[in-house]
């Protein structure tokens, strides 16, 4: 049973194969039987529901895009966003631990690691039994990733790492960090594993956003990582910025969920709330912010097909994707302030999923760069100027 | 061990149903359609039951119905089940021209087991498990609720009203699948993924009258609104006096 139909008012359904379709629907069921009904409280608790991984793995959700024999369904870039679509109808939260775990962190190691790291890592993070994540922001350099301090210094049979990162979704549960650091000025990649000496994982407390996901500090005093957790074909910032493009391209197609639950929400309330005697959805007011919601959800949906399209043909830059992910996020903030509006009091209630959503979204509009960082990087493509270096 | 089973194509059970200007038929319009519910644990025991075999034992997914029934047998292709076959007819069948269709199938493979859902939540007859195993000659246990395979038997054990009823079975047989029989899983998406590579052959369904016809349909009458008699237990009375005298319930 799905009491979620989704929202298609352009058919765009008519764009997707059956098995795009049938995707779409799985992880559409199981957001509905295995998310929503326990979200509420996870946010409330300000716990990640960890149950859930296993599940999530069962179904394929992790590393889905990777070949089969590291545990991949070989799905396209379409499949892979419809999935963050729907999971992100759920909650952000669960949303963002996919895509940390498949592209932020199985995809670094599948794209730079060696055939040893490949076979160790793949596999496990594909069946949900080890969870990793990416430490890329520290605590003073965030939109400026490239001025990291975090650094690590040649040793006998490995390397000695200094330094601390912050905002590290799954970091407290990982098993395993795919940390970047620089050896002599210039940024690599390593898998740093929990247990390690010197390395510690604190989780950052006090969210009012993100509220169902782990994000933590990771510190590192002295730690010996030994020459085979390098990632070998790491060579620059480019690589963490490359892993980013992945996750960005997710949050394009996940933010849709986001939006589809919230004008789901505030369709509903506004046909059965009535005042002045009338359901508020007969006022005027209430169906123009309806309207616009429809509106810019069937937009950033046409948006997301032809992003995919683009990259399943290999024709996607990354500055599609900055635009794409730019937009959504802002116009799935605006859809659940909107909705919030339209549900008066009761919005701001967790009986209803929108201010939780609300607060996601200020997360998933911040990171993977923020808006205005996206606007930087259109804004050099178009026009030739660099307004930031 | 060769195994069946029988899937239909109905109404998502969220589905608010509009009845169609005939009065004989549902508005179509905007309806999505799933795999039946009892099917899904239908399916799941088949699953269970071939990775128990092992060997070359094979799952078969039978659907009578047009070409929009091939979504469902996919649905079941994606949770593992190996080919599919559609017997097509675009005109609604009742039970009987249902299970003809299907027996006629099914009687020209060797299956040792075929499982369907013990309803199907579009008509609700729950009549194809009993009729098909009358047509096939198959012993039959329908709403089903535990399953053991002993030999060439199998023990089941069946919801009757106010208790349960164990029952052994020789095969071939006909299991009619009731809810709690197991927990289906969830397709996963490497299964989506070679469901496509699988066959769902198609074929006409074979000819069978129907022997009853819808003549009516109608909504049941709207549920009134409830009505508040009190907050505390004073209320209490005139709640069982109601509930005796104009609910005639106790
Ligand atoms: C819940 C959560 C989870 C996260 N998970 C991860 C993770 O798993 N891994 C990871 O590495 N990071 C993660 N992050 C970090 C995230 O990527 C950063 O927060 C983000 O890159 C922004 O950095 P900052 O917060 O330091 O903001 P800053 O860079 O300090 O920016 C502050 C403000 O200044 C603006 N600004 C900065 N530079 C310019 C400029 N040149 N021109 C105009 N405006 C500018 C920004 O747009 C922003 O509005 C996460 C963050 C959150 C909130």
């Amino acid at each position: 049973m799905n009491n979620f139909n989704g929202v298609d008012y352009f058919n765009i359904r008519s764009l997707l194969s059956e098995e795009e379709l049938m995707i779409r629907d799985l992880v559409r069921e199981f957001v509905s039987e295995e998310v929503i009904p326990i979200i509420e409280e996870y946010n409330r608790e300000g716990k990640f529901p960890l149950h859930l991984v296993p599940k999530i793995a069962e179904i394929g959700l992790l590393g889905s895009t990777l070949p089969s024999k590291y545990g991949g369904a070989e799905m396209n870039n379409v499949a892979y966003g419809l999935v963050m679509q729907e999971l992100e109808r759920g909650d952000s939260g669960i949303r963002s631990f996919v895509s940390v775990q498949s592209g932020l962190v199985m995809y670094p190691i599948y794209s730079f690691g060696s055939d040893e790291q490949k076979e160790k890592w793949l596999p496990q993070l594909a069946k949900g039994e080890r969870v990793g994540c990416f430490g890329l922001t520290e605590p003073d350099y965030g939109s400026n990733p490239g001025g990291m301090v975090t650094k690590v210094e040649k040793v006998d049979g490995g390397y000695k790492l200094n330094g601390a990162k912050m905002w590290i979704t799954n970091g407290t549960i990982a098993d395993v960090a795919v940390v970047w650091a620089k050896l002599k000025g210039v940024v690599k990649g390593f898998l740093v594993e929990k247990g390690m000496k010197g390395f510690s994982a604190p989780e950052m407390k006090g969210k009012h956003s993100l509220r169902a996901s782990v994000t933590s500090e990771l510190v590192f005093e002295d730690v010996f990582v030994p020459e085979e957790n390098l990632l070998p074909k790491t060579e620059g910032l480019k690589n963490p910025l490359m892993c980013l493009n992945q996750a960005r391209y997710g949050i394009a197609w996940g933010v849709v969920g986001s939006m589809m639950a919230c004008y789901d929400a505030a369709l509903n309330y506004a046909k059965s709330r009535v005042q002045f005697s009338k359901p508020i959805a007969a006022y005027q007011m209430t169906q123009e912010k309806l309207v616009y919601m429809l509106t810019e959800i069937t937009k950033a949906q046409l948006l997301n097909i032809q992003l995919g399209r683009m990259k399943d043909n290999g024709t996607l830059k990354h500055t599609h994707v900055s635009l794409a992910k730019r937009n959504n996020c802002e116009k799935a903030l605006d859809i659940a302030r909107v909705a919030r509006e339209i549900l008066g009091a009761n919005g701001i209630l967790d009986e209803y999923p929108v201010m939780r959503h609300s607060a996601n979204l200020e997360s998933v509009k911040t990171y993977e760069g923020t808006h205005e960082m996206h606007t930087l990087i259109i804004g050099e493509d178009i026009t030739g100027f660099a307004a930031f270096d | 061990m060769n195994i069946a089973v029988c899937v239909s194509h109905v109404p998502d059970t969220a589905t608010k149903i509009k009845i169609g200007d005939d009065n004989k038929t549902i508005n179509k319009a905007g309806v999505t359609y799933i795999i039946n519910p009892y099917d899904e644990f239908a399916v799941e025991e088949a699953l269970t039951w071939k990775e128990k075999a092992g060997g070359d034992s094979k799952i078969t997914i039978l659907s009578v119905g047009g070409d929009s029934n091939k979504e469902t047998i996919r649905k079941a292709l994606a949770m593992g089940a190996d080919d599919g076959i559609l017997l097509k007819d675009d005109n609604p069948r009742d039970s009987m021209g249902i299970a003809k269709a299907l027996s006629k199938e099914i009687k020209s493979h060797k299956f040792d087991v075929v499982f369907c859902g013990k309803q199907s939540v579009d008509y609700d007859a729950g009549a194809v498990p009993q009729m098909l195993a009358e047509f096939l000659d198959y012993s039959c246990a329908t709403v089903v609720v535990a399953l053991k395979m002993d030999g060439n038997k199998i023990i089941a054990e069946r919801e009757v009203e106010g208790g349960r009823e164990v029952v052994e079975l020789e095969l071939p047989a006909v299991i009619g699948a009731q809810k709690g029989l197991n927990e289906p899983r969830y397709a996963s998406l490497k299964g989506i993924m070679s469901a496509k590579k699988k066959t769902i052959e198609e074929k006409p369904a074979a000819q069978a009258e129907n022997l009853s016809e819808i003549i009516k349909m109608y909504s049941p009458p709207a549920k009134q609104s409830g009505r508040i008699l009190g907050t505390d237990a004073s209320a209490v009375p005139e709640l069982v006096r109601l509930l005796r005298e104009e609910a005639k319930v106790i």
